[in-house]
């Protein structure tokens, strides 16, 4: 990318790298209300992005960042209005420029890759015919020739296949390859400016590696401008070579990745780059003992589809195993095997040396009251029309028979074990929570069961990064207060590494490996479980070059697994 | 209570319009004995008098008051209507909640039977019925309800479906819950505004089906006044440009018209849309 270009392929003038491609003054975004004064949820912010350059937007969902990242093309969600400021796009004043204008930029000049490209394509047209359809809509060029183009796309971007693999329709692909293709849309009409809104958020973690090593050959080959809008600093400084943190609407502190990093000025930024150094003390030993559950040989199948292949594992008093994998390994379904959701088709689960009925309603109340589980979604998992007194006190008196006052009490002391005031909280509904407040929610529930085992299936994967600390730290004080035995499903490896003392890495509906944590992370192990633990961001801004030099390097001597999405 | 009376301020002016018609028609059908002055069956004049001051509304066929005979049949159409509906509903929701919940044979079975059910055309399948077992008020009651349930499980199963698939019902179901607690105390709270809408409607097509009923001749029976065969024992006099068989069948509409601006608003709310 070093060469500057004047001129790209279609002949079409170009400006000088490092001019200023988009300027935002004193924006300022608001939610019209019907009955109140607009809501300002952006506050005055200024925004500079130069040809080139690769800007990152980061902080916790309500920063405003998706927002801001969308008004560089003067567009903003249903409710919303740019009510301040100025947006400057290569000299054209946006905020005053006709619907016909913006029109011809959008697609053409600014284009968009959103968070779910399954929601963002057509289902009902081929890949090839949407990536087109811009080019030409725009006459940018012609169907045969936007074919070809998207055919050398889809191979830029290291889409399996590239020359078949648009006539293919959204459902045939994998996640990670839409993703891919979208980026490759949107580069289409080769725009000065490409928005990235969390692009691989969505993803697992093997796969966001593929797709942000081709969203950086793509931005560096093309010389294109993007905004990368995420959550995850370790991704941006992946990405960005300038940072831009967000927190309610307002700019908290922007500098150039690499001095970011290394000296963070302001505390919240220190705060969120000490996000992934929470650690649990010590690693619970084992040996001896009968493990409090058993997952033994168990094999399952959905309808007559197999999805569990002879899975074993153990969870001990006390410890905290970890099931890592991409989506479709059979975490989740292992789980429902133990709670008995889904009989399995082989095999047993045992705890605490007692061999378990398959199906959930042939267990007796006890046998349930001792394994709980926490979902991912605590939108889902709290019935928003109980009140949390109800949503507490219901197992409290199923499983325990508690009434009235000692009922209450005991509420109120699981709210406070929880970090919640029970005054605040105990008559309130669960849609008045916060995110992190309904997953502590969910917590106590588990909790007044009083179980000797928790299943925690992704529970902090919806929350933000600062507010998920919190809920591991949580858990972990909990697990040392009431000798818990947590199974904590996970694709998220930095959640591993924090908390697990025994990971299980499954594939396929396998067992892939299994050891006590630190050893997992240490290679050399079965050449999946190093591709998926070595997929883990870090902060270190040469991290996806170092891998991907390695990873070549290895797939030179035939050693590398190659991500099963791919 | 004080948040009730808020919300009801706010209504739009067609919405309390509805209210306050739907007010009027319970008052009425309370207090039909103060209100009407003179009895349900009593004759009091020569046949088809005109309306005067002793006769608000003129006599009917019979030479009975007209304007008593519609103040009692708020009581009868609207009262065996209302309960008709609520009997549609209780029977309805329980299935469809039932089905919804379970899942699996019941679902299946349940779904066939009401799909079966909702083939033949309720108006022929309702006098059939009613042919057979004889037109009591109870039998009308029961026949209808009936019938009307078959909508009310579909819709009771269409919403509970989307609600039994969350998190929280299967806590509900690993807790050990029983299938009463899930459908009542998990389920039902979280569909609720639907079917009270769907109440608003149905309650409708329930009315406007006593009506019909009555006036081909196998509703509630004479000399019990009821809108629908009001309609029919005066209907001749529509040949001779008097209004008095339109009172009653005006009745009727108010009333529909009025339930809908009601049920409109309330979906509305519920829906959440703005505009």
């Amino acid at each position: 990318m070093s060469e500057q270009t004047t001129t790209d392929e279609a002949g079409r003038e170009r400006g000088q790298k490092g001019d200023v491609l988009v300027e935002m003054r004193d924006l300022r975004i608001s939610v019209r209300q019907e009955d109140a004064d607009d809501f300002e949820i952006v506050h005055g912010v200024d925004v500079t992005l130069r040809r080139g350059e690769v800007l990152g937007l980061i902080g916790e969902s309500g920063a405003g960042k998706s927002t801001i990242g969308l008004a560089a093309m003067a567009y903003t969600r249903g409710g919303c209005y740019i009510s301040g400021g100025s947006v400057n796009f290569d000299g054209i004043d946006m905020l005053n420029a006709s619907d016909e204008q913006l029109r011809q930029l959008r697609g053409r000049r600014i284009a968009y890759v959103a968070q779910s490209a399954a929601a963002n394509f057509n289902p009902a047209h081929r890949l090839i015919d949407q990536f087109t359809e811009s080019p030409i809509l725009h006459g940018f060029s012609n169907k045969s020739d936007a074919e070809t183009d998207a055919k050398q796309l889809f191979g830029r971007l290291r889409l399996p296949d590239p020359d078949n693999i648009g006539y293919r329709y959204p459902h045939q692909v994998s996640g990670g390859q839409l993703q891919r293709a979208m980026t490759a849309m949107a580069m289409s009409c080769r725009p000065d400016l490409i928005i990235f809104d969390e692009p691989t958020t969505a993803l697992d973690v093997t796969t966001q590696i593929e797709v942000l090593a081709a969203i950086r050959d793509i931005v560096d080959q093309f010389n294109t401008a993007a905004i990368y809008v995420t959550h995850d600093l370790a991704v941006v400084a992946q990405m960005a070579d300038h940072i831009m943190v967000l927190r309610h609407g307002k700019l908290v502190e922007e500098g150039d990745t690499r001095e970011m990093l290394a000296g963070p000025k302001e505390e919240y930024t220190r705060q969120l780059l000490s996000v992934r150094s929470f650690a649990k003390e010590g690693e619970k030993e084992t040996g001896g003992e009968e493990p409090l559950l058993r997952v033994k040989n168990v094999s399952a199948s959905y309808g007559t589809t197999p999805v569990l292949f002879g899975v074993n594992f153990d969870v001990y008093r006390e410890q905290t195993v970890a099931v890592v994998g991409e989506s479709g390994s059979g975490k989740s379904t292992t789980a429902r095997v133990i709670t008995g959701l889904l009989p399995p088709s082989e095999g047993s689960i045992e705890f605490a040396g007692e061999t378990l009925p398959p199906d959930f309603r042939q267990r007796d109340k006890s046998q349930l009251r001792k394994a709980q589980m926490i979902y991912q979604m605590a939108d889902t998992a709290l019935n928003p029309r109980q009140k949390i007194r109800e949503i507490i006190g219901r197992p409290l008196s199923f499983y325990l028979g508690m009434s009235g006052k000692q009922r209450e009490d005991r509420t109120r002391e699981l709210l406070n074990m929880i970090e919640m005031d029970p005054d605040t909280y105990i008559d309130r509904y669960p849609t008045e929570l916060s995110g992190g407040q309904k997953q502590r929610i969910c917590i106590a529930r588990a909790l007044a069961a009083e179980p000797e085992l928790i299943i925690c299936d992704e529970v902090t994967s919806a929350l933000d990064q600062l507010v998920a600390e919190e809920i591991l730290k949580l858990l972990d004080r909990l697990q040392k207060e009431l000798h818990l035995a947590y199974m904590f499903i996970t694709h998220d490896l930095a959640t591993v590494r924090a908390i697990a003392d025994h990971v299980v890495v499954m594939l396929k509906g396998k067992v892939d490996d299994q050891g006590a944590k630190d050893g997992m992370f240490q290679p050399p192990h079965t050449p999946y479980t190093d591709l998926l633990l070595s997929s883990v961001p870090e902060m270190d801004p040469d991290w996806l070059d170092d891998l991907l030099a390695e990873r070549a390097r290895l797939r030179a001597e035939g050693k590398l697994a190659e991500s099963a999405d791919n | 209570m004080n948040e009730t009376w808020k919300l009801l301020k706010s209504a739009p002016p067609t919405a309390m319009f509805g209210m306050i018609v739907i007010l009027l028609y319970i008052l009425v059908a309370i207090f039909a004995d103060v209100i009407a002055p003179f009895g349900e069956r009593e004759i009091v004049g020569a046949q088809y008098e005109p309306a005067t001051e002793e006769w608000l509304l003129g006599t009917d066929n019979l030479g009975r008051d007209m304007w008593s005979r519609i103040v009692y049949g708020a009581r009868n159409t609207v009262g065996i209507a209302i309960l008709t509906t609520i009997l549609a509903f209780v029977v309805g929701c329980f299935f469809g909640l039932l089905a919804a919940t379970l899942g699996g044979w019941v679902d299946q079975l349940l779904g066939r039977i009401v799909d079966v059910l909702m083939a033949i055309p309720t108006l022929i399948f309702g006098l059939l019925i009613l042919t057979i077992v004889g037109t009591s008020v109870f039998n009308l009651i029961l026949v209808i309800g009936f019938l009307y349930s078959t909508s009310v499980f579909r819709l009771a199963r269409a919403v509970a479906m989307n609600v039994v698939v969350l998190d929280f019902v299967e806590v509900a179901k690993l807790r050990g819950e029983g299938l009463l607690y899930i459908i009542g105390k998990e389920v039902l709270p979280n569909i609720l505004p639907p079917l009270v809408a769907e109440f608003g409607l149905r309650f409708c097509f329930v009315f406007l089906f006593i009506a019909a009923l009555s006036f081909l001749g196998l509703g509630l029976q004479p000399p019990t006044a009821d809108w629908g065969s009001m309609v029919r024992d005066n209907a001749v006099l529509i040949t001779f440009g008097e209004s008095t068989p339109l009172i009653p069948a005006a009745a009727i509409a108010l009333l529909t018209v009025a339930v809908n601006f009601v049920v409109d608003w309330f979906l509305h709310l519920t829906s959440g849309l703005k505009d």
